[in-house]
């Protein structure tokens, strides 16, 4: 007998010649791939060594504590050119931050509102949506933002020739003077109370959503913690001495305006061209959520009885949100992003703070990767966050 | 029995004050807003004719044509930009004659624009009748090049290596020329402008950026860590920050990063950033169009004995590029938007020549809203039309009915 015929599988190994077996060569594209990589990376560091050699660049991050001798306009938190290079940076981020988050709001309500006027029955005013839209999704926000700023924010008249608009608002060259509501001396335990309300209407919405989805039987959780909402802060309106909030109307001393909610004018024209712009999409985004929903279910609604609301409220939204929330968390990041653009219209933002921190300090090098350090922790941070609101609205994916 | 066919005539279009009826007064609350609508409506529009036609001065706009078109580019060698329309509108033609649909919104737009620029109603001693001639002529080259169809020699694949050789000429001889040689004189790219550096810098970032996209999203599939992990690190820390500070690492920061010797051009530098930007995008575009291609197509070339790299190549590739050519559209009408943002680096793109011809006259200073809503109107038509002929070239690919 022959015993010395190889086992099958051994036949098969030896029959792969070794430039064929799989595992060699994932194991050979493993090895040559990481050489190539990381090859790359030292030859871009060993560059940048030489050069950062050549040129004297200081890559520390100790000129954070020095002054920063610049001044920054309407700095928000107290800021003076005395404070270090780190506390502007911090200065710019809050600017950015602020921008970003009235922006996101206000292009939420905006969006959705022209979302909506575009599936609306009225010919009118669903052509006047798609203007809206077709308009602001084929301008570059740059234009739309200088012509925001240049023609219009930065030629408002002086002072004293400020244009009144009801409320009253006073446009002029020094900023936007809304009349707004201030907490008086009592607000502050006033404040207590609506925050202890918010709390409280927040938990009774659970609880009582909690036990309705349990036994079935109807808790009004909406109307009780809408009541609750209402009543602890009116509640403590009349405990708290005093009036609480009082209406703070801009008046003119001097050569300025005193009081009110001011916005400078680049705020108020980078703002607006952010959210005009934003919603130009985010409209693009509701719409396609609405129509993604079957047509079906809102006749099937209908039929069972659901007024015109609730159809809306319980049976077209939660569907359509499935669709909008993705698209919609990357327009929130875009909107993020593109405030940056703010450098160019002098508002100094998070960006604009960093490129004179590189003119005046000089280090390139570390001031850069600070910002995209920054920029990237602001949108994974806010993909992160709408990722788990977009995931349980998911959830209940059939 | 056979149905009386008399009783089956299409039902008529409702007329006008049916429809009107039916759209704008279907109820009382849209009643009320239309009229509203109307009302003010016609108090916006007739404001905003009265101020295009009677307000406005539009001289910082109708008085400089060719510098929003090309710049500072030499005035004596505007024929170079002319023959690389020329090559752009012939090719034009050529790729609707071979994939017909797909490519003829496309070809028809290029040769109207060429056409309408021809036939301006703007003074400039530049736009001479003889050169209004030969912008005119890219009308014809599209239809003469949509004629040469019925040639057989002329493939797709003839066409494609056609747009390569232009594409390189154009941008790496007809354009900047040699040091020292007559004929092409060298042309700084500091002297290139207007139109021509925005749509050099689009169509270079998307042309560019296509191939860098096909590895990053294959990178990103790879099942090799290294590999792997670079790419996703690359595609969402560019996804992460904002253009403006890509383009400004690249403008300023890049040369540190290079060999010390090598000194790069600032449009060049632009670009780069443009096509890095605009690749990281469309790799994640690619990305879905690679998982749209199904698994049977990968399980059957293995099953005919294809290798991986056969079966990425000529199965999968061509597949999910055919799934994602309106996403690439979509891509290039926003980096042709995002182009505005190379202005920061000092680059006169449109934009940026709107800004400078401002700049140039005090008695502009006050002009401002005419020229940036020339430049909104520049841009808005540009990027619709490309909307429309992506919507076109959408509908014509037929993607996802397949």
């Amino acid at each position: 007998m022959n015993l010395e015929t190889p086992s099958p599988s051994r036949r098969t190994l030896g029959e792969v010649p070794i430039w064929r077996d799989e595992r060699v060569l994932r194991a050979s594209a493993q090895i040559v791939s990481a050489l190539a990589i990381i090859g790359f990376i030292a030859w871009v560091v060993s560059n940048f060594r030489i050069a950062a050699e050549a040129r004297g660049l200081d890559l520390t991050f100790r000129f954070l504590k020095l002054p920063a001798a610049f001044p920054i306009s309407d700095p928000i938190i107290p800021y003076d050119p005395s404070r270090s290079f780190g506390y502007a940076f911090i200065v710019g981020l809050v600017k950015t931050l602020l921008v970003s988050s009235i922006g996101i709001v206000l292009a939420t309500i905006l969006g959705t509102i022209i979302g909506l006027a575009r599936l609306s029955t009225n010919w009118l005013i669903s052509r006047l949506a798609l203007i809206y839209i077709e308009i602001h999704r084929n301008i570059p926000l740059l234009v739309l933002l200088f012509i925001w700023y240049f023609p219009i924010f930065s030629t408002l008249p002086p002072v004293s020739e400020a244009i009144i608009l009801p409320g009253p608002i006073y446009l002029s060259a020094r900023g936007i003077y809304f009349t707004w509501p201030a907490f008086t001396e009592s607000g502050r335990a006033w404040s207590i109370y609506v925050l202890v309300g918010l709390l409280v209407a927040i938990i009774t919405w659970i609880v009582l959503r909690r036990r309705r989805e349990r036994t079935g039987k109807a808790t009004y959780f909406g109307g009780v913690s809408l009541l609750i909402l209402i009543f602890v802060p009116l509640l403590g309106w009349i405990l708290v001495p005093g009036n609480p909030l009082q209406i703070n109307t801009p008046y003119l001393e001097g050569f300025n305006f005193q009081g009110g909610l001011r916005f400078t004018p680049e705020f108020a024209a980078l703002l607006i061209a952010l959210v005009t712009y934003t919603a130009g999409f985010i409209a693009e985004v509701v719409r396609s959520g609405m129509q993604a929903v079957n047509r079906g279910q809102l006749d099937a609604a209908r039929a069972v009885g659901l007024s015109y609301m609730q159809v809306i409220a319980l049976v077209i939204m939660p569907q359509a949100l499935r669709v909008i929330i993705p698209p919609l968390i990357s327009q929130f990041l875009n909107l993020t992003k593109n405030s940056s653009l703010a450098l160019l219209i002098g508002y100094q933002d998070l960006f604009s703070v960093a490129r004179i921190t590189i003119n005046q300090a000089g280090r390139v090098i570390p001031v850069f990767f600070m910002t995209m350090a920054t920029y990237l922790f602001l949108s994974l941070m806010t993909s992160f966050v709408l990722n788990i609101y977009n995931r349980r609205i998911q959830f209940v994916e059939r | 029995m056979t149905a009386p066919v008399e009783n089956l005539t299409a039902p008529t279009s409702p007329g006008p004050i049916v429809w009107i009826r039916r759209n704008l007064f279907n109820n009382w609350y849209n009643s009320i807003l239309s009229l509203l609508t109307l009302f003010i409506g016609y108090f916006v529009v007739t404001a905003i004719f009265n101020w295009v036609f009677n307000i406005a001065d539009w001289r910082p706009v109708v008085n400089f044509p060719i510098l929003y078109l090309v710049g500072q580019f030499p005035r004596d060698q505007l024929w170079r930009v002319f023959l690389s329309t020329a090559m752009v509108s012939l090719l034009m033609g050529m790729s609707w004659g071979i994939w017909g649909k797909l490519v003829r919104p496309f070809a028809l737009s290029v040769g109207a624009f060429f056409g309408i620029l021809a036939l301006l109603p703007v003074q400039s001693e530049i736009l001479s009748p003889a050169n209004r001639a030969l912008l005119f002529l890219n009308l014809f080259l599209v239809l003469g090049g949509f004629a040469l169809r019925r040639f057989e020699v002329l493939r797709g694949r003839y066409i494609a290596i056609g747009w390569i050789v232009a594409g390189l000429l154009i941008v790496l001889v007809i354009l900047p020329g040699f040091r020292g040689s007559a004929f092409l004189p060298e042309i700084s790219t500091t002297l290139w402008g207007g139109l021509l550096v925005t749509l050099l810098l689009a169509g270079g970032g998307i042309t560019l950026s296509i191939p860098i996209a096909i590895f990053l999203a294959l990178g990103r599939r790879s099942s090799l860590p290294v590999v792997k992990g670079f790419c996703v690190v690359f595609i969402e820390t560019v996804r992460g920050v904002p253009l403006i500070t890509i383009l400004f690492m690249f403008s300023v920061i890049i040369q540190l990063f290079l060999p010390v010797e090598s000194r790069l051009d600032r449009l060049f530098r632009a670009l780069i950033g443009m096509t890095l930007f605009s690749a990281a995008y469309t790799a994640e575009n690619l990305r879905g169009g690679l998982q749209a291609v199904a698994l049977g197509q990968i399980e059957a070339a293995k099953a005919v004995g294809m290798n991986n790299v056969l079966i990425t190549g000529l199965i999968v590739m061509p597949q999910a590029i055919r799934a994602v050519i309106p996403a690439l559209v979509g891509q290039f009408i926003s980096l042709f938007k995002d182009t505005t943002l190379v202005l920061i680096l000092g680059i006169n793109e449109l934009l940026g020549i709107g800004k400078a011809i401002i700049n140039s006259d005090p008695e502009f200073i006050r002009l401002q809203a005419e020229v940036y809503i020339f430049m909104a109107g520049v841009y808005w038509i540009l990027s619709s039309i490309m909307s429309y002929s992506s919507r076109q070239l959408e509908a014509a690919l037929g993607v996802g009915e397949r």
